[in-house]
């Protein structure tokens, strides 16, 4: 794994709200065909860290790069590295004014010229692979959360980004909807898709990921293969989180 | 007695004989007719290029106001982003006194002024100006009502195209608005109802809209009953026809929800 580049490298952020310092001093690499997991207890500034990692909040100190250009300098176009981080919502935000396909091919084909024919049957093969081909002329109202979020997954896929971010993807889903939409990321992993994952399911960690990160009070506290990290966390604060949730 | 004479002339009016004899002298005679269609036109002609540049003017300031609104707050680093946000706080600023103005003094008043004192000393058509003054209007009347809009979509919308590449304009453009017209379609509804109605004060500029119209035929005939009431039901069935044409846009976008 040493010897894949990094995709992405987060270098002494801080994230300010008002008062509280959502992120401080933090840096950290994510390389190629990872899949790091994002664990903490809630206000650790989890959440934040990956929604600075496109640019969704914007860092007050410090600089984030992508395939080596320090997409933080305003001097880059945001909106063309955006188009290869791919991002799933807690609420999923599927788009409600259209079908689920006009939510799929949307993006690539206004963004990336692709044409209408190319873009739907991208979208129908994806689709059909997330069981969800029939669904294609449903609006998104229509379906269960899980199928929402399975969408969702797949609409970013279809603009075929080098990295997928989860933003606790499972977290608004009833409990039997959990599984359909954590196969779909374990799939995804198989891929070699690169993922940068914030969840609470030490299960998804354990199972699936390359690497594991502990933060709290918007600092990375210690981070790990996901082996040793659950059997022989080495800090105090760590053991005392395992010990709350597992 | 005077009063027991008016009410007695009412009554009379259930008299059919009366009642076409009236028509006759109000619509028919010296084709007084073409007072009501001729003043229909035009208030039909103010009211669509009134709402046209209403539209205009009114997305144009809801989308600077919105953009101010979720926007000043964030820091900016490079120049380019500060003369930007700049810029936005002043167009912020001449919006925010257009609402103010407009929304504070009678549209009357503004009709007056416009005419008389904006293009005081230019000949200029009396249309265009109507157009100009109601257009005005009712864009500030709009505008606070697209903000609106835009501001009860959910903000995971905006993020959701912002984090697929699209920027803040195209968001705007294909995810945010088409929702947020289907939210505020029937405030706008009213507006447009209203903006129609208050075309009837064109008079004040001595256009010929079919108040005037009506109001014509009455000073010629010294019956106040049969124009107005005639006008008042043509106001009527238009805005009927309108709140039907709105109701049906209305469903047809909700379609969605079911």
């Amino acid at each position: 794994m040493s010897d894949s580049r990094a995709l992405i490298e987060v270098k002494n952020v801080d994230k300010i709200f008002g008062k509280t310092k959502a992120l401080n001093n933090v840096s950290a690499e994510i390389k190629e065909g990872e899949v790091v997991v994002v664990v903490g207890p809630s206000g650790s500034g989890k959440s934040t860290f990956l929604r600075c990692l496109n640019l969704l909040e914007e860092p007050d100190k410090g600089q984030i790069f992508f395939e080596g250009t320090d997409i933080t300098d305003p001097k880059n176009n945001i909106n063309k590295h955006r188009q290869k981080m791919g991002m799933v919502f807690q609420q999923f935000n599927l788009f409600p004014h259209m079908t689920i396909l006009k939510n799929l091919i949307i993006a690539p084909m206004k963004l990336q010229s692709v044409s209408r024919a190319d873009a739907e049957k991208y979208a129908m093969e994806l689709l059909g692979r997330v069981g969800l081909a029939d669904r294609a002329d449903a609006y998104p109202n229509q379906l269960s959360g899980g199928q929402k979020q399975r969408i969702a997954i797949v609409r970013a896929l279809c603009m075929k980004p080098e990295v997928m971010l989860f933003d606790e993807p499972t977290s608004a889903l009833d409990p039997e909807m959990v599984g359909e939409v954590l196969e779909v990321m374990k799939a995804l992993a198989k891929e070699n898709m690169t993922m940068v994952v914030v969840t609470h399911e030490m299960g998804f960690a354990r199972e699936v990921a390359t690497r594991v990160i502990f933060m709290e009070n918007g600092t990375i506290i210690e981070q790990n293969k996901p082996d040793e990290f659950f059997a022989s966390p080495k800090t105090d604060r760590l053991k005392e989180f395992l010990n709350k949730v597992l | 007695m005077n009063w027991f004479y008016n009410l007695e002339t009412k009554i009379m009016l259930l008299n059919l004989e009366d009642f076409k004899a009236r028509f006759i002298l109000n619509f028919i005679k010296k084709n007084r007719w073409q007072y009501i269609t001729r003043g229909l036109r035009l208030t039909v002609e103010i009211t669509i290029f009134a709402l046209i540049l209403g539209l205009i003017l009114g997305s144009l300031a809801a989308v600077i106001r919105s953009s101010y609104d979720l926007t000043h707050t964030k820091k900016c680093s490079g120049l380019s982003q500060k003369i930007y946000q700049f810029i936005l706080s002043v167009l912020n600023i001449i919006c925010k006194i257009y609402l103010t103005v407009i929304r504070g003094t009678p549209s009357v008043v503004q009709l007056l002024i416009i005419y008389f004192v904006i293009f005081g000393d230019v000949a200029v058509d009396k249309v265009f100006v109507a157009v100009v003054a109601f257009g005005i209007n009712s864009g500030a009347y709009v505008a606070e009502i697209i903000r609106s809009g835009i501001m009860s979509v959910d903000k995971g919308q905006f993020e959701a195209g912002r984090s697929l590449g699209f920027g803040y304009f195209s968001t705007m453009r294909y995810i945010i608005l088409p929702q947020a017209v289907k939210n505020i379609l029937p405030a706008l509804g009213n507006e447009f109802i209203v903006l129609l109605k208050e075309t009837s004060i064109s008079g004040y500029i001595a256009l010929e809209d079919l108040t005037k119209g009506a109001d014509i035929i009455r000073s010629r005939t010294y019956d106040a009953f049969m124009p107005l009431i005639a006008i008042a039901l043509i106001y009527l069935a238009m805005v009927m026809l309108l709140s039907w044409a709105v109701g049906i846009l209305e469903r047809r976008l909700r379609r969605d929800e079911r």
